[in-house]
């Protein structure tokens, strides 16, 4: 069976609450079968409505949805046949593991010995046998959170959402737990539509990302697109971490331009700036300026350390520079910098390339 | 733990859990004085009233004290044939005391309860005992009336010798001890306690399941509309409780009785016939609509606050994983309500059984219920031990079926908020 590239397809879509806000607006989104995709934003940004119209909890105030190819907004959520994760786990607290897991199956009418089967399965998938006559109420929130994934799965739904699935968690365990979804979702080709507000998270697990923002999406790409090549000012500012330079754009030619700060000016990669004279928002991340550059870059400036924060395996160095006192810097604690020390002058340097030059917001 | 555990000692070698005693012991007084105003409050308003009640419901010491004498001489009698010469002179130097402090009458009236026919001969007994001559008084008590050599009256006497008694627990069932001393119910025509109970039974019961039926949709449209309107909603549902019970049931009577509003919105709209119009008061339909509205908010509010802890997310996992929305509220959400529905009939069932204002007033003769008979001994007949019993066998009734509910559902699953 070939991949279908637009299994879930959401076209045109609208929604509003209360009549006077679009919450989200004209949604274009294709997901292909047996893609891992997340929704990324910051809390009100729509995600979690789009994965409720998905689901079939709320209905599109205009526009379609479509899923293998059918539309679906007639179609209650109970035969849509989507698993879901919940942000609370949402396991029926009153039933034991096992009869949470066969709670979809007896629905579905499945006879005893094969749900079963299926039960034993799942269970194994979150490596949680001999867990079956427990109550959630008898769980960790880890255990709990894989009973949920067990049971989003059970049932071999072609789709599975899940809102926020690992926000209660803390963090050593949301890392877990987001390599055992991953590996789930490789080993059983499920397609998956992932809500979260947690970038890192959305780094790591997904095929792509849809960052949302103000109902609408901003940038829908691959992760590693997505840090590196941020085609707006939001998204070059949600995803990671950022430094910045507002200026004018005072020249463009062949691929490179010229960015007028109050003091200086900066060669920067024009990615949505057009011409002369426009407003712009330098991005630049942090990995991508170096201290006292070997190799030759195009921009080399000075700046004075503000102040030097110890990390760990690295140190964030603030300084400085052009007139932005926020500049940051990541150095690894395996360099030997000993001028890094606080009210030190250093050189910066960094390609043009890697300072985009984007929307001015 | 095994016992050869070692005992931890603080640093000054007192044994912890002195130690942890001592420095608890002033937070404890403190705490006891605290609700000691409260405890006493319920011994003297709760505990002492049930205890003279359960006292009152058993003592019958009147006669004894009336008869002590006749009591100690007919301890020997084994009241197969009529008592010999000392009981009738014993009786005899009771009666004349209690003529002297004119209290003859109280021991016809109480001797009467146990067998009819005594007030008559106790009055003869009473002027012939003027002229009896000393001695030999069996002879002439006998003589006054037949009666009097009849052993089955003596025999009667004999029954009110002890100081305590379970008859009035009996008359509550509709039963007696008779001749024999065997229980018995009385004549079918004569049954009215069994009847009110039953009764008092299924209109509790009844009253249970219509303030369940209404009161869950409203909960649960309380535990999830938005706060604006549920605040609204929850002010409808607790109006009732900021307005006087018997105002309430007042104006069920002006909207009941027949020439009542909803009499004249029904001929309004053609259902019944004007001269046809049902009597909806003043009998059990009363006694249901009325108790029904008014014991409506002990059943939503122990649902509303089970409901409230409910996450929406738990339906909509439900219905996600595939059952339908009917599968998902009777598989998911009732099961998580139970410990609600349980708080709230067993509160309603409680109140119910003993309601007495509403029942009283729209109940007519076929809705009173067993308070209402309850009220009536302690207010016309003045027979006290008579209510107390019954007061009583309601209380202990109210105490089985919080016991079964325990048995069945387990105390610890109910949830009043």
């Amino acid at each position: 069976m070939s991949k279908q590239k637009d299994f879930v397809k959401f076209e045109n879509v609208d929604k509003s609450y209360d009549g006077k806000v679009l919450v989200v607006k004209n949604l274009q989104l294709d997901i292909a079968e047996g893609e891992f995709i997340t929704m990324l934003g910051p809390s009100g940004s729509g995600k979690t409505t789009c994965l409720m119209m998905l689901a079939g909890f709320e209905t599109p105030t205009n526009g379609e949805i479509y899923l293998g190819g059918k539309a679906i907004s007639s179609i209650p959520p109970h035969k849509r046949g989507i698993g879901m994760v919940f942000q609370n786990y949402a396991l029926f607290p009153h039933m034991t593991v096992y009869e949470n897991l066969a709670f979809p199956l007896r629905v579905r009418k499945i006879p005893k010995d094969e749900a079963d089967k299926k039960i034993d399965k799942a269970l194994s998938m979150v490596s949680l046998q001999g867990f079956a006559s427990r109550m959630p109420g008898q769980l960790s929130g880890g255990q709990q959170q894989r009973v949920a994934v067990a049971r989003s799965l059970v049932f071999d739904p072609q789709l599975v959402l899940m809102d926020e699935p690992l926000g209660a968690l803390d963090k050593n365990l949301r890392e877990s737990m987001q390599y055992e979804i991953k590996h789930i979702h490789e080993s059983i080709g499920v397609t998956v539509v992932y809500v979260t507000h947690d970038q890192s998270e959305a780094l790591t697990m997904s095929n792509r990302i849809a960052v949302f923002n103000d109902g609408k999406v901003q940038q829908l790409s691959s992760p590693d697109e997505l840090y590196e090549k941020p085609v707006n000012s939001f998204v070059a500012e949600f995803i990671g971490e950022n430094n910045t330079f507002n200026g004018e754009v005072s020249d463009i030619s062949g691929g490179k331009c010229k960015v007028k700060l109050s003091n200086a000016e900066i060669t920067a990669n024009p990615i949505s700036v057009k011409s002369k004279g426009e407003r712009t928002k330098v991005s630049l991340r942090p990995e991508r300026a170096l201290i006292n550059p070997k190799d030759k870059m195009d921009n080399i400036h000075n700046g004075k350390i503000e102040e030097v924060i110890y990390h760990g395996d690295h140190t964030r160095v603030r300084i400085n520079l052009l007139g932005n006192p926020e500049f940051i810097l990541k150095v690894p604690n395996s360099s030997a910098n000993l001028d890094i020390k606080l009210g030190n002058e250093i050189k910066i340097g960094w390609n043009s390339e890697d300072a985009r030059a984007l929307d001015p917001k | 733990m095994s016992s050869e555990t070692k005992q931890i000692l603080t640093t000054d070698g007192i044994p912890l859990e002195v130690s942890l005693k001592k420095a608890e012991r002033k937070n404890k007084i403190k705490a006891f004085l605290l609700v000691a105003p409260l405890l006493f409050f319920l011994i003297i308003t709760y505990v002492f009233p049930i205890g003279d009640m359960l006292f009152r419901s058993v003592d019958d010491k009147m006669v004894t004290q009336m008869l002590p004498k006749t009591f100690k001489a007919m301890e020997t009698w084994d009241g197969k044939e009529l008592p010999d010469e000392e009981v009738f002179a014993a009786f005899h130097e009771d009666f004349i005391k209690l003529v002297e402090d004119k209290r003859e009458g109280k021991l016809s009236t109480q001797l009467n309860y146990t067998k009819n026919g005594f007030k008559s001969i106790i009055k003869k007994l009473r002027r012939a005992s003027k002229k009896f001559e000393e001695g030999n008084y069996k002879e002439q008590i006998m003589a006054v009336h037949k009666r009097w050599a009849d052993v089955e009256y003596w025999r009667a006497i004999q029954r009110r010798a002890p100081e305590f008694t379970g008859q009035k627990y009996l008359k509550g069932m509709d039963m007696y001890v008779n001749e024999e001393g065997k229980i018995v119910s009385v004549e079918e025509d004569r049954r009215i306690h069994r009847v009110l109970w039953l009764r008092t039974l299924e209109i509790a019961f009844f009253v249970t399941v219509f303030c369940f039926l209404m009161a869950y949709p409203i909960a649960h449209l309380l535990a999830t509309l938005p706060m604006k309107y549920s605040n609204l909603l929850m002010i409808c549902v607790l109006l009732p409780f900021w307005t006087s019970l018997l105002v309430r049931t007042a104006s069920w009577m002006i909207l009941l009785q027949q020439q009542g509003i909803v009499n004249d919105f029904f001929v309004g709209i053609g259902l019944v016939a004007d001269d046809n119009r049902p009597e909806m008061m003043y009998n059990k339909t009363g006694s249901y609509v009325a108790m029904t509205q008014i014991l409506l908010p002990f059943m939503v509010l122990p649902l509303y606050s089970v409901m409230k802890t409910i996450s929406p997310s738990l339906m909509r996992a439900g219905k996600s994983l595939g059952g339908t929305p009917f599968v998902a509220f009777w598989k998911v959400y009732f099961p998580l309500t139970i410990p609600g529905i349980g708080a709230g009939c067993l509160l309603v069932f409680i109140l119910a059984i003993g309601y007495y204002i509403t029942p009283a007033l729209v109940g007519g003769a076929s809705g009173t219920l067993i308070s209402n008979q309850i009220a009536f001994h302690m207010k016309s007949t003045l027979d006290w031990s008579f209510a107390s019993a019954m007061g009583l066998m309601l209380l202990s009734g109210v105490l089985v079926i919080y016991w079964l509910y325990n048995k069945i559902v387990g105390i610890d699953n109910i949830k009043l908020g």
